[in-house]
């Protein structure tokens, strides 16, 4: 049973031919563009994208998070806003009690959102399927009740955040409060969620949470405990989400329970799901288009939903794969 | 006598009200191949599901390798060297050929906690995976994505993934279901090859297949044990006759 090896063997994508198809060209022009978004807009006379732009890549961020563990492990979780609600939180509360250190602040709201995930993830992970959902919802929801009961900070109205966090190196200052400053943070920070994403997913544990989402009988019978790795995946995940919420927090000046209620995880699964699940660059694509949509639809007619919802049907329905599926279809790009 | 490596005692495993495994006793030698046979429905899926730890036994003891494995989990039990094939092919079927091996071999080579390095350009992967590849006959199927290999092609990489996770025994259900005569014949050899390496439990619906390779044979019928020994004693056991090897004559 022996047959010649072939001399030439297929790596893994290059540099090169990723350029080459369409979604990834799509993604990184669309990058260029938020990258130049704060001189452009201003000089078109529509400073007011700036803005925009700056809400859509915090949106990106927590859709790229959810992605690794709903496109890329099939854990479906419908309370993944929970982790924007908590970064923001620490980030708000401490402002509110005047520690404004970023150094302080933003670790914390990631640790804090990193044990969260620990906690809701071994518990919900022990189930499977619509089960999965309901309990990372009602864990959501839960907090997002808590939120709201706590009068301290703001209950339901929400908490004003007056000093962006502080970020002195001694010899410079990252000075938050300088909208430019923190626009090309957040932008950073996108380019960064999506790279983290993207070495993940290709590495050994990449491997392994791609494996459990496809065959999980198949993984534990070659000798992989999925469980411990999926949670893994879960609190990474958790962490990232929180990025997204503490950007948030600073940005909008402003932390309320909302952020953390359920339609605002739902619209994070229809990002992911309008974008591509399991693609990389699937989430920036989902969020431009679901935020952008929402905004000029939303200009057009208060009754934007019965257009909006009809177009996500359509999406799900008729194109597999999402936006990233359709950009490849137009290109000619079979696989996957 | 040697000392077993598989050695089951008193296995129970039942679905509602029906046992599907009936107190099974099961003594397998290092080195041997030992059949399981048994008409459809018999328990001999079950029995491999139980012996894996997919499905927990009710009742019964397993020891494996010196250890008792009754309690471990299924992919403990893999990492204890006990590897078993799926009778309907379970593989992932969204990735390559080479893909599925490697991830075997990544098991088999301790934690994935690496989030870093990229694994698919990983040769301390990539070169076993390919080596398996090759010894199963896939070597020039090796970038074609699982799911569009052809059926038998999917059975040989079925083997390779077992293979892959560095077994001491094999625990294979029907590797050669849905094959070609061809194909079957190739596999034949191949695992007599592997004898040379592995102790094996097979499930084979191939009596000529079975009686070619297997040192002992065990019949199950009802998830009852109703006879054990060398093909010559199985082909003239009155029992077995009766119960599996009458009907196929009959046929
Ligand atoms: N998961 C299951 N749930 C309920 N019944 C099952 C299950 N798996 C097998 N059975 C039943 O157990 C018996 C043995 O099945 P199986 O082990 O697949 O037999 P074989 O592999 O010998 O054909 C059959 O009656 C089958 O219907
Ligand atoms: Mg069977």
């Amino acid at each position: 049973m022996t047959v010649e090896t072939p001399a030439t063997v297929p790596q893994s994508p290059r540099l090169t031919t990723r350029l080459r198809d369409a979604r990834t060209s799509v993604a990184l022009l669309l990058l260029a563009i938020a990258a130049i978004t704060p001189v452009a807009a201003p000089a078109l006379g529509q400073p007011f994208y700036v803005d925009v732009t700056a809400r859509i890549m915090i949106w990106a961020i927590a859709a790229t998070s959810l992605n690794l563990i709903l496109g890329y492990g099939g854990m479906v979780s419908f309370g993944h806003a929970v982790y924007l609600g908590i970064a923001g939180y620490t980030v708000g509360i401490l402002a509110f009690d005047n520690i404004t250190n970023g150094f302080i602040q933003w670790p914390l709201a990631l640790l804090i959102c990193g044990l969260i995930a620990l906690v809701f993830g071994a518990i919900s992970l022990r189930t499977k399927g619509v089960y999965f959902i309901m309990i990372t919802l009602a864990f959501a929801q839960m907090l997002f009740f808590l939120g709201i009961s706590v009068e301290k900070y703001g209950s339901d109205d929400g908490l004003l955040i007056f000093t962006r966090s502080e970020f002195d190196f001694g010899f410079a200052e990252l000075d938050l409060s300088d909208a430019t400053t923190l626009y090309y943070v957040i932008w950073i920070l996108l380019i960064g969620s999506v790279y983290l994403s993207h070495r993940i997913v290709n590495s050994r544990f990449g491997m392994v949470i791609q494996g459990a989402m496809a065959n999980e009988t198949r993984m534990q019978a070659i000798g992989v405990p999925t469980y411990r790795y999926r949670l893994t995946a879960f609190v990474i995940s958790g962490m990232m989400c929180g990025v997204a919420g503490l950007l948030s927090a600073n940005f909008e000046r402003f932390i309320s329970p909302d952020v953390m209620n359920w339609p605002r995880s739902g619209e994070l699964i229809v990002m992911v799901v309008l974008g591509g699940m399991g693609t990389l660059f699937g989430p920036i694509l989902g969020s431009v288009a679901f935020l952008l949509l929402s905004e000029i639809l939303s200009t057009w007619t208060e009754h934007w939903h019965l257009i909006f919802g009809p177009f996500l049907v359509l999406v799900v329905l008729f194109a597999r794969g999402g936006l990233s599926g359709i950009l490849d279809r137009l290109t000619g790009r079979a696989d996957r | 006598m040697t000392e077993p490596l598989l050695a089951v005692r008193g296995l129970c495993k039942s679905f509602g009200g029906i046992a599907a495994t009936d107190n099974v006793d099961l003594d397998i030698t290092p080195g041997e191949i030992h059949a399981i046979i048994g008409p459809n429905g018999a328990g001999k899926t079950t029995l491999i599901n139980v012996l894996s730890g997919l499905l927990p036994s009710d009742a019964g003891t397993i020891h494996f390798d010196h250890a008792n494995i009754t309690r471990a989990s299924a992919p403990a039990r893999c990492r204890r060297g006990l590897a078993r094939s799926f009778q309907i092919t379970s593989i992932f079927r969204n990735v390559s050929a080479l893909d599925n091996v490697a991830l075997a071999v990544q098991s088999a080579a301790g934690h994935s906690f690496r989030l870093w390095r990229p694994a698919r350009r990983d040769p301390a992967l990539r070169g076993p995976a390919r080596a398996l590849l090759e010894r199963v006959g896939l070597a020039d199927r090796a970038t074609v994505m699982a799911g569009n290999l052809a059926h038998g092609e999917q059975r040989q990489l079925e083997i390779a993934i077992v293979l892959a996770t560095r077994p001491k025994m094999l625990l294979l259900d029907e590797p050669m279901a849905g094959m070609g005569i061809e194909e079957s014949e190739r596999l034949l050899h191949f695992l007599r090859e592997l004898k040379e390496q592995y102790t094996m439990l097979l499930i084979e619906h191939d009596m000529d297949a079975v009686f070619a390779l297997a040192d002992r044979i065990t019949v199950l019928v009802y998830g009852r044990v109703i006879a054990t020994g060398t093909p010559q004693e199985i082909r003239a056991n009155p029992d077995v006759r009766r119960a599996y090897l009458g009907d196929e004559a009959a046929a």
